[in-house]
């Protein structure tokens, strides 16, 4: 446990009365691949935020790497190595695809408060953006105005982006959200090419992800943790079978 | 500095306090409900002023004027909502500054069309023009204690409105969320006349008030107008909590700051210098208050719950 | 590619020859209005490099104007009117005022930051009415044009209306290049995006900051010139109503195109100008233009003339 990237130690967020995150309490091992699953409502999204930074919890800590980020601020934690992506595509649409990628890279190598040397000719990023465009499958595209990709395009993009940041731990919200089965599947594919490479921490839906790539998963309902094991015991797991399919499972 | 004195100006400075709360109300609610930032709100106030002029010298009577005015003002904000602001409350804060920008240029030269650039009074209503014994030796004009008790029995009649009718929970749940409040099937629509009408009413209302007091010349309005904007953004834009005490703290610390400021300085340096820098400190008092304030809490003091 | 390298030298060309190539009444009556549009132009530049480039409304941004421009009057009034002093003080005095008080609005959200600026530059104004040894609200006439180095260089008009150019050129080709730099791509992209540029590890906030601060040197040094080249200086020179016109200056001429700026300034100045000559009550009609300017014309007319939606 105490070499685990990220550690969520009984985490609690309340909104009024309601506890969105109830005492949350699981890891991401260093090299796995760890899913965030429940039933609509159950407060996934809140909890990467409270992970990534934009919302900070009422109790309980976030270790990631050992560090207490609890508090810690956005863009802090992004220096540190937490690469997220976003459910709802958060690109910038009126740069390349490729500028898109460079930002990323730049946000890692050096200073940004340079005024006078135009930033497109700098062959470091550039070269660097392509690398990350190559392993989602956007070369092609790299010149492209990032507002006039495809929906998939995009969510490719968002991949990409997290890549370029050399992350410690990537943390995917719904990468695959909104996706066409062909689009799903390519994906996929990419997904199990990072497998092991990076620590990631992927909340999803799509079961077919979730089981074809977790090395482990967390079940969350209501705010609580109710399973946090390998997928075979997951799927065999009764309370979890009650959550997703109701009484009729039981 | 004696204490009569100092009570004179705290006094004066609750009076305009209570008429910064007027307008603030008003254009915290258009903001917090509409999302619309409402430059021309210093002019509907100005708008009241005048109007006054016109209304007592045509009727003879200050309180026939103001009672005329409350629902010409009401109208007259229903009809800038309906006819020109309405389109505007979903675009960016950008185009509505520059629409609304756009009209108190036009307002501004309009007023000095019809009514000159000469400064215009509007006498003291005669059953008010005495002076009321507080203590020994501190006389106040009836007239500004007639504005502080009328303007918080505004304030409280708001609070009533706002926190037990239906329409106030209406209005405090557009502030927060008004696409899910008209998802629910409230008239959304009618919602935002009666903000903007309200609004514009308490605005015309404060310029009533003040005409007896402050000259009445084009572009009053637009001085108190970025008043009231220290006094939302200090207290939190949306809250009428936090534009009550925001305006009565910077009526205060204005007053108080230009009548002693000099004084206070005098204290810790020679009296050239206070001299020099008193007014100075003085004009920007406000200022610095809004500033330290947001920079222990740059929400403001009591910030309304996130506008979608 | 005509527009980076042609269109430029062109315009610069034409305006350096106007004076030259007119009669003598109208070349003094260009060289006046000539440098007064072009330094409502350079204040419109700093201007758009907030507004137009990272979005962020800024109404109260005539205070550097003020604060050139007070620079410029003080020193004169105590006799030490020289650019190397002159200058300098002006672009140090604007960026201190431009960090205090961005620091402040920078960390507000959205819709209060305009009403800070306001705020803020109302402030200015009334600083520079209560400045009673120098005018106060009648404002202070400079006893002559700062000297540079202790050389008279600018008392011609002509000859100053060639250094205003120059300074507008050099502003321009300073604000093109940052725009295209690191710094301006990280800017540009929290216009669009704030939470992903700060995802990305980026200080959103000190990214702003420092942008506010450099808009704010650079409008300080066009206040600064303004009044040396009216050789007057008052608080009418950084109303709100001013900050108004230098963000339609902007818009008019279309935001975040830098040629936008220099067009827009143009025109309103230009409009100002004439307008005023033939009605008293012009206000009416330039708030009308205002209008319909906010109405119809959001991207500016570059934006219209290139076909490109705003």
């Amino acid at each position: 446990m105490s070499d685990a990237i990220l550690r969520l130690d009984r985490l609690t967020k309340r909104f009024g009365a309601i506890a969105v995150s109830d005492d949350v309490t699981f890891d991401v091992a260093p090299g796995e691949f760890h899913a965030l699953i429940g039933p609509n409502g159950a407060g996934k999204t809140t909890l990467i935020h409270q992970i990534t930074g934009v919302l900070r919890p009422d109790d309980g800590n976030i270790f990631f790497n050992g560090a207490d980020i609890t508090r810690m601020s956005l863009h802090r934690r992004a220096r540190l190595g937490l690469a997220r992506s976003f459910q709802i595509t958060a690109i910038i649409g009126s740069l390349t695809t490729l500028e898109n990628v460079a930002l990323a890279v730049q946000a890692r190598s050096g200073s940004s408060y340079r005024f006078l040397r135009p930033v497109a000719g700098e062959r470091a990023l550039n070269d660097a953006a392509m690398h990350a465009l190559a392993q989602v499958g956007l070369t092609a595209r790299a010149e492209v105005a990032a507002g006039r990709l495809s929906y998939g395009e995009k969510r490719s993009l968002e991949l990409a982006i997290a890549l370029a940041l050399e992350p410690k731990l990537l943390v995917l919200d719904e990468p695959l959200a909104g996706t066409g089965r062909e689009e799903g599947l390519r994906l996929i594919e990419i997904l199990r090419g990072l497998k092991g490479k990076y620590p990631i921490l992927m909340v999803e839906h799509d079961m077919h992800a979730v089981f074809a790539l977790a090395d482990r998963i967390t079940v969350l309902v209501y705010g609580k943790v109710i399973a946090c094991d390998v997928p075979a015991a997951v799927r065999g797991d009764q309370a979890v079978r009650l959550a997703y399919l109701g009484d009729e499972a039981a | 500095m004696s204490i009569p004195l100092f009570l004179v100006q705290l006094l004066n400075g609750l009076q305009l306090g209570v008429l910064l709360f007027l307008v603030s109300a008003g254009l915290t609610l258009i903001f917090g409900v509409m999302g619309f930032i409402n430059l021309a709100h210093g002019a509907l106030y100005m708008v009241g002023a005048y109007l006054a002029f016109t209304l007592t010298g045509v009727t003879g009577s200050f309180l026939l004027s103001l009672l005329l005015v409350f629902p010409a003002m009401f109208l007259l904000g229903l009809g800038l909502d309906t006819l020109v602001f309405r389109h505007f409350y979903d675009r960016d804060h950008l185009d509505q500054v520059l629409v609304t920008f756009g009209l108190i240029v036009i307002l501004d030269e309009a007023v000095k069309m019809i009514w000159g650039r000469a400064p215009l009074s509007v006498p003291i209503p005669a059953a008010l023009s005495g002076s009321i014994t507080l203590m020994d030796g501190l006389l106040y004009p009836a007239y500004r204690l007639a504005i502080i008790g009328a303007g918080l029995a505004v304030a409280v009649l708001l609070s009533i409105l706002v926190t037990r009718t239906r329409a106030g929970m209406l209005v405090r749940a557009g502030a927060t969320n008004a696409r899910i409040v008209a998802a629910l099937g409230v008239n959304i629509r009618g919602l935002f006349m009666l903000v903007f009408g309200v609004g514009a009413m308490l605005a015309g209302f404060s310029g009533v008030m003040a005409a007896p007091i402050f000259a009445l010349e084009p572009g009053m309005g637009d001085a108190f107008l970025i008043l009231a904007f220290v006094v939302i953004v200090t207290g939190g834009i949306g809250s009428i909590r936090g534009a009550f005490i925001a305006s009565l703290l910077v009526g205060l610390v204005d007053t108080l700051g230009r009548s002693f400021a000099t004084d206070l300085l005098k204290l810790t340096m020679s009296s050239s210098a206070a001299g020099r820098i008193g007014p100075a400190l003085a004009s920007m008092s406000i200022y610095i208050l809004m500033a330290a304030v947001l920079f222990f809490r740059p929400a403001g003091l009591f910030p309304a719950a996130g506008r979608a | 590619m005509w527009t980076r390298r042609l269109l430029p030298a062109l315009l610069v060309a034409v305006v350096a020859a106007l004076p030259l190539v007119t009669s003598a009444d109208t070349s003094a009556f260009a060289v006046t209005l000539g440098s007064r549009m072009m330094l409502f132009a350079i204040a419109a530049l700093s201007l758009d490099l907030i507004l137009g480039y990272a979005g962020m409304v800024s109404f109260g941004h005539a205070a550097f104007i003020g604060i050139g421009a007070y620079a410029a009057g003080i020193l004169d009034a105590e006799n030490v009117g020289d650019v190397m002093i002159g200058l300098p003080l002006a672009l140090v005095v604007s960026a201190l005022f431009a960090g205090a008080t961005g620091y402040i609005a920078i960390r507000t959200k959205g819709a209060a930051f305009l009403m800070i600026t306001l705020a803020f530059g109302q402030m200015a104004f009334y600083l520079a009415n209560s400045l009673d040894e120098f005018g106060g609200s009648d404002g202070l006439t400079l006893n002559n044009r700062a000297t540079v180095a202790g050389a008279d260089l600018l008392s011609s008009d002509l000859t100053f209306y060639y250094v205003i150019l120059a300074c507008l050129v050099l502003v321009f080709i300073f604000l093109r290049a940052l725009v295209a730099s690191r710094f301006g791509r990280v800017l540009r992209s929290t216009k669009e995006h704030p939470l992903r540029v700060a995802a990305l590890g980026y200080n959103v906030d000190h990214v702003r900051l420092t942008a506010y601060v450099i808009a704010g040197a650079i409008c300080g040094l066009a206040g600064y010139l303004m009044a040396n080249q009216t050789e007057f200086v008052s608080p009418a020179s950084m109303t709100w109503q001013t900050s108004g016109e230098l963000m339609f200056m902007v818009i008019l001429g279309g935001m975040s195109t830098l040629y936008g700026p220099l067009l827009g300034a143009a025109v309103i100045v230009g409009l100002e100008n004439f307008l005023s000559g033939y009605w008293e009550h012009w206000p009416i009609l330039l708030g009308a233009v205002y209008l319909v300017a906010a109405l119809f014309a959001r991207g500016g007319i570059v934006n219209l003339i290139r076909g490109a939606k705003p």
